[in-house]
C-alpha cells in the first residue's frame, strides 16, 4: 500500500524519532509512506473564525500536493493523506471539511493560489491510527508482532486534537478505544486514565504560563500512574513535549513527583515489530530505556 | 455592591462576537457544563459559562479577562455543550477582537531569548504565535 | 346546463370599505351560467343563509358562489346552508375576497376590487366543474385493540370496557402495569404507586369486556378503520394462570438464577418466576431462554414442587387472529441509556445509578431488602439524556425535575442526617401541586444548586463520586464527594413504540415520539384514521396527564364506534378505470399505501388522505381527486390568468389547506401588504399540482408559480415534499426548453406563523415577473412541448 504522507514541521526537528519509528512500523505492515513534495507548515492550529479564509490556504496547499502526486503518476488514484502529528491532522482535516462544504471559500483559495492547480476537494485526511484500524486491522497487526510487549502497562493519552471536535475526531471523544486496541495488539496491557483526553496545555508551554502546563502534566501522569501505568503513549509532538520535557518543571512544583517515560505510539510499534534501533529512544526526554530494560523489552529479537 | 448598567451600545459586543464566531451566543442556557469540562477552568477569572453570559449582556470586562487567553482551544466545551454551541469559536472571537486591532498577547522578542534553549518544538512556537498574535 | 347564484358579502364593512362590492356583483352577473347575483351585508347571518335557500328554491339553482371571507372561516356554514336547501354540500365555493383582497390590499381599493372580481370569476369557473360527491360512510363495530398494558393502556381499556365496548388489551410482558408498577411513590402526593395501580390492574383482569392477552406479541396489523386484521402470537407461559396460586415453591427448587428485569438487573430471579409482587395475571411464568431446557426436558424440578399442578411443559405458542375496529397505541417509554454519556461513569463507577434504579432500591428497602447502601451524601444530576444536542435528544423529558425532588424528599425524610443535592439547569415544577411540593422539599433541606457537571470522577480509594460543578448563581466552581450519584435520566420512545409505528405507518415527531394529528386540537388522534395514541408513546408526561390522555383516546375511539359508522372526508383520490391500464406507478407514489393493484388500481378510501400525490405519477391521466379535481383546478387557473390587461402580471400561489392557505389568511388578517397580482389557489396538498398543469398555466398567461406546503414536522401528509420537488424540477426543465427562466416556478414549506416569509416570497415572485415579460412566442412554444403528466 502506497500512501501520501504529511510530516509537518516538528517531525523533522524535535520529533524525528516519531517519524523514524513510524516508517519502520509502516514498512513492516506493508505500507509505504511517500512524503509530500514541497509541503509547507500547516499552521499548527485551525482557524476558528467564520470569516477567515487566509489561514486555510496553507493547509489546502498541502492537499493540492496529493492531487499533484496522483497527476504525476507517483500515486495511483490514492487520495488518502496520512498524518502522524495529531495537530497537523486536525488542521488539515478541518480545512478540508470547510473547503469541501463551502464552494465560495474554495473558489477564493483557488483563485488566490493562482500558481497552484485548483484544489478539487478529492483528498481524505486520515490519521495513521485510522489506517491501522480500518485498512490493516488490529488482528493483522497482532499477527505481525515479533516481540509482544508482555508485562508493559501502557496508558494511552489522546490529547485534544485527535478526538475533537466530533466531525474531525477519529473516535468517540468521551470513550475512545482506538489506542487501547493498538496497545493490546502489540501484546502490552492498556490501563485506563481518567485524564486521557484532558488537554495538556498546548501552546501555553511558550511564554509566561508554563506552570499551567506543568499542572496538567502532573494530573495526567498521576492519573496514569494511579492505574498502574509504566509509560504513557501519545500521538502529538506538542503533547509529548508538554508531558515529557515539562516533567522537569512539574518536579519543581510537586516535590516527590516521579518521572514517567512518554513515548510515541509508533515507538512502541517499532519495538514490538523488532526494529528497536529505529525506535529512537534517545530522543525522549525522560529516558525510557531503564524501564524497558527492567521489563525485558530491550535487546529482543530483531527484524532483518 | 456595584451594579452593571446595561447600555444600548453593549449590544455591539454581542453582535461582533456572533459575527466573527458564526455562533449564536443567546442560545446559551447557562447550564455550566462547559465550565466543569474545561481543563483550564481553575486558572480562569471568568468561567467559560461566565464568558458566554458576559458577551450576552455586553459586559466588556470579559475582553480584559485572563480567561480568554488561558483557553487552550481544546474543544472539550464544544463537544459537551447541550445546546450545540461551539464555545471554542466564541472565545476565539473575543481574542480576535484584540488581535485584529494589532494588540498582540505575546511578545516575540521575549520568546526568542529564554525558550529556544529549552529546545521548544516548532509546533509550540507556531501555535503560540498563531493564537496570541494578529 | 347549470344555474349558479353568486352572493357578494359586505361583511359589515370589512369587505365593502375597500372593495366595491356592487361593482363585483355587476361583474359577476355577466359570468357564464350565473342567474342570480346579490350583494348582502352579512352572508353568514340567518338572513344571508336564508337568501341562498330561498334562491335555490325560486331560481332552481344547483350551484352557489359566496364571495366573502375565507372558506376556513365560514366554509362549513354555507355547506350546511346548502344541505338545508337540499343540495349536495360540495356545490358551494367561496371566493376569499376578504382575507385575500379587502384586507391585504386595503391601501389600494381599485386593485382590491379588480382582484375580487378575478377571485369571483375563479370561484364561478371552478364550481361549474365541481361534481356532487356523495359522502362515503364505512361500518364500524365495537372491537378495540389496546396495545400496551401500562397505566395508559389500563385506563383506556377500563373506560372502553365500562362503556360496553369489546377490548383486547395486548401486553408483551408477562404482566401488565408498565413502569408505574416499578415506582416507589408518585409526585406530588407521594401516593404509593403500586397501591393505587393494583386495584386498576385487578379490575382489568376481572372485567367481562376486557380480553387480557399478556406475554403476547403483535405479528402484523393490516387493513383500515372498521376493518383492521390483527395477528398475534401469545408466548407459552408453561404455567396455567388459572391454576397457579403463586405460592413460590417452584422458585425455591429452580437451579437457574438470572438478573431480574423488574429490578433492573440489581437482583436475581429464577428461570421460573413471578414477574413482580403485584403482577397481573398473578401467576408464575417460565423464561424459556433461562430455563435449562423444556423440550427436551432437562430438569423438571418445578413441576415436581408444584402442588397445584399448574406447570405444563407442553404449552405451545398460540396464534390469534382478531377483527378490530379501532386501535389505541399505549406502548409507553424506556429510560435513556445512561451509558451513552460515558462522562458520567454509569456502568464504570459503582456509586452512579439511575433514578429508576433508586426507585427500586427504595421500594425493596421498604420491604426490608437492602440491595445496596444508599449512603448519606447523595447527588441528583438533572437532564441526563434530555435537552442535550450531543445525544440527539433536544426535548425536555418533563418529569425528571419532579421525580428527583420526590426521590430527594423521600431520602431526606427517611434519614434527615443525609445531605441531598439536586444539580439542575431549570427547575420545572409546572403542574398542579408541583410548586408547593418543590417548596416542601426545600423545607426538608434538599439543596438545589444551579449547575450541570461536565463529567464525574471517582475517588480510587473510597469509590465516592466526585462532582465538580459551576454554581452558576455564584460563578464559583464547587466540588464535593458523594456516596451516591443519581442520574435523572430522561424518557425515550420504547422499542415497542418504534415497532408499532412502523407497522401502522404512524409518523413520529422530531423528538422521536408518535406524532399527533394536530398538536392543539387533535392531541390523541394519529394521522391514521381509527388509530389513537395515549400516554408516553406520544411524549414524556406524568401519570395524571397519561390517565387524562388515555380517557381522551378512549372517548375518541368511542365517538367513532358509537355511531356504528364513520363518514369519510370527501376529498379522496379516484381511479377512472376506463383509462387505467394497471401499470402500478400510482402505488409507489402513494405515501400512505392506500392503493392496491387488482387488475386496475383500487383506492382504499379509508386510508387515502386526499393529498393527490398520485396524480402526477399516472401516465394515463387515470387518477384524480374527487374534489379539487384536475378540471376544477385548471378552471381556476385559467380564470386567474387569462383576461389580464397590458402590463399586468399574474402570480399563482398554490396553497396547501393546512398551512400555506391558513398562513395567507393570517397575513391578510394582520393587514400585511403584498402585491395584488398574487392569486392564491387552495389545494389539499401542493403535490396534486402536476407539471402539466404548471406548464398550462404559463401557456395561458401565468408569470410565476409558487407551491406552498406544510413543513414535514407538521404535515398531515407524509412524503408529499418529494413529489412536489420532482414535479417542480420537471416543469422547470420544460420552461428552460421554451426559453423561459426556470426560477419562475418555486416551492417552499411553511408553518402557519411565518407571515414575513410569505410576504417576502410574494414580493420576490412579483419582482421576477416584473423583471421580464414572457413573450407570446415563448408561451406558444410551450404548447409544442409534450408534457406527459
Amino acid at each position: 500500500m502506497k500512501l501520501p504522507y504529511y510530516p509537518g514541521c516538528t517531525l523533522k526537528k524535535n520529533a524525528k524519532n516519531f517519524e523514524k519509528a513510524a516508517m519502520a512500523a509502516a514498512k513492516h505492515l506493508g505500507i509505504e509512506l511517500v512524503e509530500l513534495p514541497r509541503w509547507n507548515c500547516c499552521g499548527a492550529v485551525s482557524s476558528l473564525t467564520s470569516d477567515d479564509v487566509m489561514h486555510h490556504v496553507a493547509a489546502i496547499r498541502n492537499l493540492v500536493r496529493v492531487q499533484q502526486m496522483n497527476d504525476d503518476g507517483i500515486l495511483d488514484n490514492e487520495y488518502r493523506l496520512v498524518v502522524l502529528c495529531s495537530m497537523c491532522f486536525n488542521v488539515l482535516k478541518r480545512s478540508n471539511i470547510l473547503a469541501t462544504s463551502n464552494a465560495s471559500m474554495l473558489n477564493t483559495i483557488n483563485s488566490f493560489m493562482d500558481t497552484e492547480p485548483d484544489y478539487e476537494g478529492t483528498v481524505e485526511v486520515k490519521h495513521f491510527l485510522e489506517i491501522l484500524r480500518d485498512e490493516i486491522g488490529f488482528d493483522t497487526i497482532k499477527s505481525k508482532v515479533i516481540n509482544p510487549l508482555k508485562g508493559l502497562k501502557v496508558s494511552a493519552y489522546y490529547g485534544c486534537t485527535l478526538l475533537r471536535p466530533r466531525e474531525v475526531g477519529i473516535d468517540d471523544p468521551e470513550a475512545p478505544t482506538i489506542m487501547e486496541r493498538l496497545i493490546e495488539a502489540l501484546g502490552a496491557e492498556p490501563v485506563d486514565n481518567p485524564y486521557k483526553s484532558l488537554c495538556c496545555g498546548s501552546y501555553h508551554t511558550v511564554g509566561s504560563n508554563k506552570e499551567v502546563v506543568a499542572r496538567r502534566t502532573y494530573k495526567i501522569v498521576e492519573g496514569a500512574r494511579r492505574n498502574g501505568a509504566d509509560v504513557i503513549i501519545t500521538s502529538c509532538p506538542l503533547c509529548a513535549f508538554n508531558l515529557d520535557n515539562r516533567q522537569a518543571l512539574t518536579e519543581k512544583l510537586y516535590p516527590g513527583f516521579k518521572r514517567m517515560p512518554i513515548l510515541y505510539f509508533t515507538q512502541l510499534m517499532a519495538l514490538a515489530f523488532g526494529y528497536e534501533s529505529e525506535a529512537g529512544f534517545d530522543g525522549n526526554f525522560v529516558d525510557p530505556i531503564p524501564l524497558l530494560e527492567e521489563k525485558g523489552l530491550i535487546g529482543m529479537k530483531v527484524q532483518k | 455592591m456595584s451594579y452593571y448598567h446595561i447600555e444600548e451600545e453593549e449590544n455591539e459586543l454581542l453582535a461582533k462576537v456572533e459575527e466573527i464566531s458564526g455562533e449564536i451566543v443567546t442560545l446559551c442556557e447557562q447550564c455550566g457544563i462547559c465550565t466543569t469540562s474545561c481543563p483550564m477552568a481553575d486558572e480562569m477569572d471568568f468561567t467559560p459559562a461566565g464568558i458566554m453570559h458576559a458577551v450576552k449582556i455586553g459586559d466588556k470586562a470579559v475582553l480584559d479577562s485572563k480567561a480568554i487567553w488561558i483557553c487552550a482551544s481544546c474543544f472539550t466545551c464544544t463537544v459537551r455543550c447541550p445546546r450545540g454551541i461551539d464555545l471554542a469559536k466564541v472565545t476565539e472571537a473575543l481574542r480576535q477582537i484584540h488581535l485584529r486591532k494589532n494588540k498582540d498577547h505575546i511578545n516575540l522578542e521575549e520568546v526568542k531569548e529564554e525558550e529556544l534553549e529549552e529546545d521548544l518544538p516548532p509546533i509550540a512556537i507556531v501555535s503560540a504565535l498563531r493564537k496570541f498574535t494578529g | 346546463m347549470t344555474r349558479i347564484g353568486v352572493y357578494v358579502c359586505h361583511c359589515g364593512g370589512n369587505i365593502s370599505d375597500t372593495v366595491d362590492v356592487e361593482e363585483v356583483a355587476q361583474f359577476a352577473s355577466h359570468l357564464p351560467d350565473v342567474v342570480v347575483v346579490r350583494s348582502i351585508s352579512h352572508m353568514c347571518s340567518e338572513s344571508g343563509q336564508k337568501a341562498i335557500i330561498d334562491d335555490v328554491r325560486e331560481y332552481k339553482l344547483d350551484r352557489v358562489v359566496v364571495a366573502a371571507c375565507s372558506p376556513q372561516f365560514q366554509g362549513s356554514t354555507f355547506e350546511k346552508a346548502l344541505v338545508k336547501a337540499g343540495l349536495n354540500p360540495s356545490m358551494v365555493e367561496m371566493a376569499n375576497i376578504r382575507e385575500q383582497s379587502a384586507w391585504p390590499h386595503y391601501e389600494t381599493p381599485e386593485e382590491a376590487t379588480e382582484k375580487a372580481k378575478v377571485l369571483t370569476a375563479m370561484a364561478v369557473e371552478r364550481i361549474r366543474r365541481t361534481k356532487p360527491v356523495e359522502r362515503e360512510a364505512i361500518k364500524i363495530g365495537k372491537n378495540v385493540l389496546v396495545i400496551g398494558g401500562g397505566i395508559a393502556g389500563i385506563q383506556a381499556s377500563l373506560d372502553l370496557a365500562n362503556a360496553g365496548f369489546n377490548v383486547f388489551l395486548v401486553e408483551e410482558k408477562p404482566s401488565i402495569g408498565g413502569h408505574m408498577a416499578q415506582l416507589s411513590r408518585t409526585f406530588p402526593t407521594e401516593d404509593c404507586a403500586s397501591c393505587i395501580l393494583s386495584p386498576k390492574m385487578a379490575d382489568v383482569a376481572d372485567h367481562p369486556n376486557i380480553h387480557l392477552l399478556t406475554y403476547t406479541e403483535i405479528l402484523d396489523i393490516s387493513g383500515s378503520v372498521g376493518n383492521f386484521k390483527v395477528r398475534l402470537k401469545q408466548k407459552p407461559r408453561y404455567v396455567d394462570p388459572s391454576k397457579c396460586t403463586a405460592c413460590g415453591e417452584c422458585e425455591k427448587v429452580c437451579p437457574v438464577s438470572v438478573p431480574d428485569e423488574f429490578n433492573l438487573g440489581m437482583t436475581k430471579r429464577k428461570a421460573i418466576y413471578l414477574p413482580s409482587p403485584t403482577a397481573v395475571p398473578h401467576a408464575h411464568v417460565i423464561d424459556e431462554n433461562a430455563c435449562l431446557g423444556i423440550v427436551p426436558l432437562r430438569c423438571g424440578l418445578c413441576e415436581q414442587a408444584c402442588e397445584a399442578n399448574a406447570i405444563n411443559y407442553d404449552d405451545t405458542p398460540k396464534y390469534i387472529n382478531l377483527d378490530i375496529d379501532t386501535i389505541i397505541v399505549a406502548t409507553g417509554f424506556e429510560i435513556f441509556d445512561a451509558s451513552k454519556k460515558p462522562q458520567y461513569g454509569y456502568g464504570r463507577f459503582q456509586n452512579v445509578i439511575t433514578a429508576l434504579e433508586l426507585e427500586r432500591l427504595i421500594v425493596e428497602a421498604a420491604e426490608g431488602h437492602f440491595i445496596r447502601p444508599i449512603g448519606k451524601d447523595i447527588a441528583f444530576i438533572q437532564c441526563v439524556g434530555s435537552r442535550d444536542k450531543q445525544v440527539g435528544n433536544l426535548y425536555c423529558s418533563r418529569i425528571c425535575c419532579m421525580y428527583a425532588t420526590k426521590l430527594a424528599s423521600l431520602l431526606k425524610r427517611a434519614d434527615p442526617s443525609r445531605d441531598v443535592y439536586i444539580f439542575y439547569t431549570d427547575l420545572r415544577a409546572y403542574g398542579k401541586g408541583f410548586e408547593e411540593y418543590y417548596r416542601r422539599a426545600q423545607e426538608l433541606g434538599v439543596k438545589f444548586i444551579r449547575g450541570r457537571p461536565g463529567e464525574l470522577q471517582e475517588d480510587p480509594e473510597t469509590k465516592k463520586v466526585i462532582v465538580r460543578v459551576e454554581d452558576t448563581l455564584t460563578r464559583k466552581i464547587i466540588e464535593k464527594k458523594f456516596d451516591l450519584v443519581v442520574l435523572s435520566v430522561g424518557l425515550v420512545p420504547s422499542k415497542g413504540t418504534l415497532k408499532i409505528a412502523e407497522m401502522l405507518k404512524l409518523p413520529r415527531s422530531s423528538d422521536g415520539f408518535l406524532k399527533e394529528a394536530h398538536p392543539k386540537f387533535r392531541p390523541v388522534d394519529t394521522p391514521v384514521e381509527g388509530v389513537f395514541v395515549a400516554g408516553t408513546a406520544q411524549g414524556p408526561k406524568d401519570i395524571p396527564d397519561t390517565v387524562a390522555q388515555a380517557s381522551a383516546a378512549a372517548a375518541r375511539a368511542m365517538a367513532i364506534m358509537n355511531k356504528g359508522e364513520l363518514e369519510l372526508s370527501p376529498i379522496k383520490a379516484i381511479v377512472y378505470e376506463e383509462k387505467c391500464d394497471g401499470c402500478g406507478e400510482c402505488i409507489e407514489a402513494c405515501p400512505v399505501d392506500a392503493i392496491k393493484l387488482n387488475g386496475k388500481a383500487r383506492i382504499n378510501a379509508a386510508i387515502c388522505k386526499g393529498c393527490g400525490a398520485c396524480i402526477s405519477s399516472c401516465p394515463r391521466d387515470a387518477i384524480d381527486l374527487k374534489i379539487f379535481s384536475n378540471d376544477e383546478i385548471m378552471a381556476e387557473i385559467e380564470a386567474a390568468v387569462k383576461n389580464k390587461k397590458e402590463g399586468e402580471h399574474r402570480i399563482l400561489i398554490f396553497a396547501d389547506d393546512m398551512c400555506t392557505y391558513t398562513l395567507a389568511d393570517g397575513v391578510g388578517t394582520s393587514k400585511m401588504k403584498y402585491p395584488s397580482d398574487t392569486f392564491i389557489i387552495r389545494v389539499p396538498s401542493s403535490s396534486r399540482i402536476t407539471p402539466k398543469m404548471m406548464i398550462k398555466a404559463f401557456e395561458l398567461g401565468a408569470d410565476a408559480i409558487f407551491l406552498g406546503e406544510c413543513e414535514e414536522a407538521v404535515s398531515p401528509y407524509p412524503g408529499t415534499l418529494n413529489v412536489i420537488k420532482e414535479n417542480v424540477e420537471k416543469a422547470r426543465e420544460i420552461l428552460k426548453q421554451a426559453g423561459i427562466s426556470p426560477e419562475r416556478i418555486q416551492y417552499d414549506t411553511f408553518v402557519t406563523v411565518m407571515f414575513p416569509k410569505f410576504v417576502k416570497i410574494a414580493n420576490k415572485l412579483h419582482e421576477i415577473a416584473e423583471s421580464e415579460e414572457i413573450s407570446k412566442e415563448k408561451r406558444m412554444r410551450l404548447r409544442e412541448i409534450e408534457v406527459v403528466r
